[in-house]
């Protein structure tokens, strides 16, 4: 047991620790937005996955970071609208139009990646760009904390800062208002003369926008190549943060670390002698317990409001 | 034309437009991916007739859905949104597993029994979110999609530790006993027994559905809550029945597959007929009696596409593609409502004006 405490308690670990938590911090943000303006957006993990493999073709064919960067955005913004359109003005279900997404993705991405590699795994043989690590001036001087904080890939600093943007979105801006307006209660907002659904277009091509940028994560900085089905939950786990944060851009940030934290710790016990299945297990069980005790909580303090 | 036959009229154009949207699709994706089209699209369509044991072909991939099609049937109109299917098909086969290598019975009781555990194993997993959802209304669609990679987890680790043929290099468990196998019906093809179980639960879920007082209050707590509560009904307790029975069938679905198809467990990951059982019950408008007809399409969609993969260079992802449109299509309930609205409008008023007019002037009264 010790022998755990000293690989947690590890400089590597709390540096994986944020490697892994970036992703899912990304799309719950994304998440945080459809969820304000009153959309469950279940096909997060497909547009991941669209994303994570378009972004990637897109630096391969454009040779260079920015095709792929753009490309990939591009694609989950397409994906977004496409269950926007169906759910918003074809009263599509969200639930059976993520449903849809997710597996029109799986298939799509497999289709595409042989169509250019000739392989159905991974992407390895092409080569593609991956957003640079970036070493914060002053801070990686400092002893642990530099080399825990510092170093990090491009994209987990801009999620930090999205944290930020998104809260300024939501709370200090008129589309904020608005996107919080038509969650809280359409049919008020629409007396009021908001458009409802083009608000709700809106939120979720930004939610679509963030769930890109978490999907390239895994395939253009995470691990350099795409992969298939490599989003392996992630759009799920996301939607989980976002609801055990109550849509409230730090709280959602919290849960992410916690499922995060379950993520890396699966990492480094893989070198300890559980079997790797137990292992692969635990982000998805941390998931499921996560959320329960969030709903007990919940329960409980409803209850005493109540009484 | 009185509504229901508007509804039939507008159902059937929706069904033309969704396959002729599919049929285009598939056009469109094979000339723009293919050197030689016209082979890929003649194995997609006509490869899988062109043999007996292709015909076969269709029914073995046919019978798995038919189960899972019937889970989600059943969950949906429970009103809950539960992907537990997926699960509870995977679990059906790991207990089935199990029952087959670790049991010594007879022939017809050893499936019997296998087939029930795993029915048992998959009524237990989906029990699962949906106790969750009724205590602390926890969102049972999360739950049961990360549940279903826990019994992922969880089936490739009871297969690696404790039922592994240690002298394959690739997972797979130890030999089924050969009296727990069900027997193949049609000789020169592998359509088995399970197929028979499949459509019994077909026409049984039917009538629970449709002729029970239990298949009706799932029904109506589906449908409308409220209702459910002020006609009695303990929505609650309906609901996490119905989720019991779901996972029931996707169990027995799961073990029927492995008993009849299989003579180990060879999976690496979850096979994903859960998520196609969507398709499949979305089809079928959530009518068992239509699943079969359902599931046969879909199931002739996957092997249209397994041998355009083997006869030519378009990958079997096609059908993925295919199945996440369709089910946006199917899924997008306002189209054509528009045509349906004006439809029943001039049927209304086609019906007003052949009314005689003292019969108008008493209605206008109130009388």
């Amino acid at each position: 047991m010790p022998a755990i405490f000293s690989y947690i308690f590890s400089v590597d670990f709390f540096f994986m620790w944020i490697r892994v938590a970036t992703p899912i911090i990304l799309v719950a943000l994304g998440a945080v937005v459809c969820e304000r303006s009153g959309v469950v957006n279940l096909g997060l993990e497909g547009t991941m996955l669209i994303a994570a493999l378009f972004g990637v073709l897109g630096s391969y064919f454009g040779k260079g970071l920015l095709p792929g960067f753009l490309l990939g955005i591009a694609s989950a913004l397409v994906v977004s609208l496409l269950f926007a359109f169906f759910h918003l003005v074809l009263k599509a279900n969200n639930v059976l139009c993520g449903t849809a997404i997710n597996t029109l993705a799986a298939g799509l991405t497999v289709f595409v990646l042989q169509m250019v590699t000739g392989e159905k795994g991974t992407s390895a043989s092409i080569k593609s760009y991956s957003y640079p690590e970036v070493n914060i001036p002053i801070l990686k001087d400092i002893p642990i904390l530099g080399e825990i904080l510092s170093g990090h890939n491009l994209l987990t600093y801009l999620a930090i800062v999205l944290l930020f943007v998104v809260m300024f979105l939501l709370f200090k801006t008129p589309l904020g208002l608005r996107i919080r307006a038509v969650g809280e209660n359409p049919h008020a907002a629409e007396s009021v003369g908001i458009p409802v659904v083009r608000i709700r277009f809106i939120a979720i091509s930004i939610c679509g926008a963030l769930a890109g940028l978490g999907g390239m994560y895994l395939s253009m900085a995470y691990l350099p190549i795409f992969a298939r089905d490599m989003t392996a939950g992630r759009g799920f786990i996301s939607l989980a943060a976002c609801a055990m944060g109550r849509a409230n851009p730090i709280g959602v940030f919290v849960s992410a670390l916690v499922f995060a934290f379950f993520d890396g710790l699966s990492n480094i016990l893989q070198v300890l002698r559980i079997p790797a299945e137990f292992v692969q297990m635990m982000p998805y069980a941390a998931t499921i317990l996560g959320l329960t005790i969030y709903s007990i909580h919940r329960a409980h303090s409803l209850q005493r409001k109540h009484s | 034309m009185n509504e229901k036959r508007i509804n039939l009229l507008v159902d059937l154009a929706r069904v033309g437009i969704i396959i002729s949207i599919t049929l285009a699709l598939v056009f469109l994706i094979v000339f723009l991916a293919s050197q030689e089209p016209f082979v890929a699209i003649y194995s997609f369509f006509i490869g899988p007739f062109t043999s007996i044991r292709r015909i076969g072909n269709i029914v073995e991939a046919g019978a798995p859905l038919m189960f899972t099609a019937l889970a989600v049937i059943i969950i949906f109109r429970s009103g809950l949104f539960s992907m537990i299917s997926e699960g509870a098909f995977f679990i059906g086969i790991t207990g089935a597993m199990i029952a087959a290598i670790a049991w010594r019975l007879p022939f017809p009781l050893h499936p019997f029994g296998a087939i029930l555990f795993g029915g048992f194993c998959g009524a237990v997993a989906a029990l699962i979110p949906a106790l969750l959802r009724m205590k602390w209304s926890v969102s049972e669609v999360v739950t049961s999609i990360m549940l279903n990679y826990v019994i992922q987890f969880l089936s490739i680790y009871l297969v690696n530790y404790h039922f592994r043929e240690i002298s394959s290099s690739s997972l797979a468990s130890l030999l089924l006993e050969p009296t727990a196998k069900l027997p193949v019906i049609f000789p020169g093809t592998r359509i088995h027994v399970g197929i028979l179980i499949a459509l019994a639960a077909c026409i049984v879920l039917y009538l629970f559905l449709y002729r029970t007082a239990l298949g009706y209050s799932i029904r109506v707590v589906g449908d409308n809550q409220t209702f459910a509560r002020y006609s009695g009904i303990n929505a609650a307790k309906t609901m996490l029945f119905a989720q019991i029975i779901a996972g029931f069938i996707a169990g027995i679905g799961g073990a029927s597959e492995l008993l009849g198809m299989y003579t180990r467990f060879k999976w690496t990951s979850s096979p994903g007929y859960g998520w196609t059982g969507i398709v499949v019950a979305l089809l079928a408008k959530r009518n068992p009696l239509l699943v079969p007809i359902a599931a046969l399409f879909i199931g002739y969609m996957n092997v249209g596409a397994d041998i355009m993969a083997r006869s030519s260079d378009v990958s079997r992802e096609v059908v993925d593609i295919i199945q996440g449109v369709m089910m946006l299509l199917i899924a997008a309930e306002a189209l054509l409502g528009g045509f349906r609205q004006r439809l029943i409008v001039s049927a209304a008023k086609l019906e007003d004006s052949l009314k005689s007019p003292e019969i108008k002037l008493k209605q206008e009264k109130g009388v």
